[in-house]
């Protein structure tokens, strides 16, 4: 394998494992915990090494996890004083525990690879030169690291989907049917902070919270079901893989920052263009409604005056606009329009009904 | 036996009591409704006896059991309001989680608990709309695909949190409907209800609640102005035109 192919390897398997627990982040409005996790799982990082004195210790791992775990307790702690929000209760309890990572890492582990650089922005671009022997196979060893948490995120996603889902929805229902959703919570919680802590290698800690709420909040436009939710977010963050290892190369510029840009794009593309919800089909459909909503208005502006006194000044065809509220131009353009689909006639400067006009009329104002 | 007792249950905020003292006997095949001001402490009622909340003090049976051993028997409609009705989902699924319980942890809902949550949609009209984002439901539409949910766990006994909240006349009527039947079925039916005119009409039982128990019992002798003064204190608008139509 290639450098190149092993390192977009990579950058693909990172996102999809971050692009799963994204969903269930979204969907349980969690977006700035999990940015807070990624960040804060430095500091078990920091203690991990402290205690084992090896970059490399499995221990790691746990010990960011654990992290992870006790930043949302904290936050849970002070939310549940009620004297302070969630919101402000992220912005404490995440630079606290961050903060004393960064001094634990200048105080004492200097010159150790925990660099801020590598931290903040990951470096994709080394993770070549770092290799594991993995089943009698030569591999870079972030390439392991992020497959196997893939490859648990996916197994533990489809055990508990059914648990997931019910804790997300309904905490309330869930708790009375017997599933423990606090127990639900912590575990994905624990999921994000492994993945935060794989995935930290590759795109550093910033950008973590893209490649986990971005893919996901994307799939959110184009799907009303979680199965495929997950499955859009997937292909999101194959695409934001795909695409951010593309523009890194063209641009010569650092791979994570690129892949967060991406994950971005994606979304705002997806934002505009997405059917249904897309603001594109929105603004469509919003024209299309009006449109037709004045023609009807038109029509039972006119089945209204006909006949009566008052016709000869209501239904004017220079006129009209006043009655009707509507700029000129506008008016002129909608009386066009019913003229050649034959629901209005004029004749000498007045609005009459043909046959057609009168039955629309008739059946909007019925219902 | 009676469907539920509740002895001595105490619910309190910090040291702000929201519940005191609670007894309450309710028997097998009626059905009942919580009234009671705003702040009187229904939800906490039911929350706490589902273990929701976990009580300052108290007890709570079911059928002569703790609620921990009787889930399977014990049907939880919650409040609307209480989840995000824009989650990713159709209606047919929101039903099928009823049989989670059931199913518990692990186990995949199988085609039998489709048909099942299937059926509980035609009980309340809802068939059509299987397939349907929830988001897209009417507040009548979502109050029924929850009723269908509770339905679906086949329960004895039924806890809902206002089942009427934001639902049209001809909902209502129709939501009142399945109630009735379940309670022709044997099954106990306890309701939040917040539209004091219905309740004489609705329900056999009633429990009038602010913070204490006022009174429980059936309807033709606890539903009274007496009572119905010590649970709402000064706001008796209602109760002078109550007794107006009395005189």
């Amino acid at each position: 394998m290639s450098a190149s192919t092993e390192i977009l390897l990579i950058a693909i398997v990172t996102a999809t494992a971050c692009a799963l627990p994204g969903v269930f982040l979204v969907l349980r409005q969690m977006a700035m915990m999990s940015d807070a996790i990624s960040h804060t799982v430095l500091l078990g990082i920091v203690i991990g090494f402290l205690i084992f004195n090896d970059l490399d210790s499995p221990w790691l791992i746990p010990a960011a996890a654990l992290m992870g775990v006790i930043t949302v307790f904290l936050v849970e702690v002070f939310v549940n004083t009620r004297l302070v929000k969630e919101d402000a209760a992220i912005g404490i309890v995440f630079p606290a525990l961050f903060s004393i990572a960064v001094i634990l890492i200048s105080r004492y582990a200097s010159g150790v690879h925990l660099d801020s650089d590598a931290v903040l922005l990951g470096q994709l671009e080394f993770s070549f030169f770092d290799r594991t022997e993995f089943f009698g196979l030569n591999l870079a060893t972030s390439l392991v690291t992020m497959g196997v948490i893939l490859l648990v995120n996916l197994i533990l996603l489809l055990v508990f989907y059914k648990e997931l889902k019910i804790s997300t929805f309904d905490a309330g229902l869930a708790a009375a049917l017997g599933f423990s959703p606090v127990l639900i919570h912590y575990g994905l919680m624990m999921m994000v902070s492994i993945t935060a802590v794989g995935a930290f290698d590759a795109v550093g800690s910033i950008l973590v919270v893209a490649l986990m709420i971005a893919p996901a909040a994307t799939a959110w436009l184009f799907t009303d079901r979680l199965s495929q939710m997950l499955l859009f977010s997937t292909i999101a963050a194959v695409l934001s893989a795909v695409g951010g290892f593309g523009m890194a190369l063209f641009f010569d510029t650092n791979m994570g920052g690129s892949m967060a840009t991406m994950c971005g794009i994606i979304f705002i593309i997806a934002l505009l263009a997405a059917p249904n919800r897309g603001l594109i089909a929105v603004a469509l459909r919003r024209m299309r409604q009006r449109w037709e909503f004045s023609q009807t208005m038109l029509v039972i502006h006119l089945l209204n005056h006909e006949g009566t006194d008052r016709e000869a000044d209501e239904c004017r065809v220079d006129h009209l606009w006043e009655h009707l509220r509507w700029k000129p131009e506008f008016a002129e353009q909608v009386i066009r329009y019913a003229e050649d689909h034959g629901t209005v006639r004029r004749q000498r400067g007045i609005l009459n009904l043909t046959d057609e006009g009168r039955d629309i009329a008739e059946s909007a104002m019925v219902r | 036996m009676q469907a539920l007792e509740v002895t001595d249950l105490t619910v309190a905020y910090q040291d702000k009591p929201v519940l005191w003292d609670i007894d309450l006997d309710v028997p097998e095949g009626i059905l009942m409704a919580i009234v009671g001001p705003n702040g009187a402490g229904k939800t906490t009622l039911i929350k706490s006896i589902l273990g929701l909340i976990t009580p300052a003090a108290g007890n709570v049976l079911i059928y002569g059991k703790s609620y921990a051993a009787q889930r399977q028997i014990v049907g939880y409609v919650p409040q609307r309001g209480s989840v995000d009705w824009d989650f990713p989902t159709s209606v047919l699924d929101v039903v099928m989680m009823g049989r989670y319980g059931e199913l518990g942890w692990f186990k995949r809902p199988s085609a039998h608990d489709r048909n099942l949550a299937f059926e509980a949609l035609e009980k309340v009209g809802m068939q059509d709309f299987a397939q349907r984002q929830i988001s897209q439901l009417s507040g009548g539409q979502q109050q029924r695909t929850f009723l269908a949910r509770a339905l679906v766990q086949d329960a004895k006994l039924y806890f809902m949190d206002e089942p009427f909240q934001g639902v049209d006349a001809t909902t209502e009527r129709a939501i009142i409907e399945i109630l009735q039947n379940l309670r022709e079925q044997g099954k106990t039916v306890i309701a939040v209800h917040h539209d004091l005119q219905t309740v004489q009409e609705y329900f056999d039982w009633v429990t009038l609640l602010n913070v204490r128990r006022i009174a429980s019992g059936p309807v033709a002798d606890v539903f009274n102005t007496e009572n119905l003064r010590r649970a709402y204190g000064g706001r008796i608008a209602f109760l002078r035109e109550e007794k107006a139509a009395g005189d």
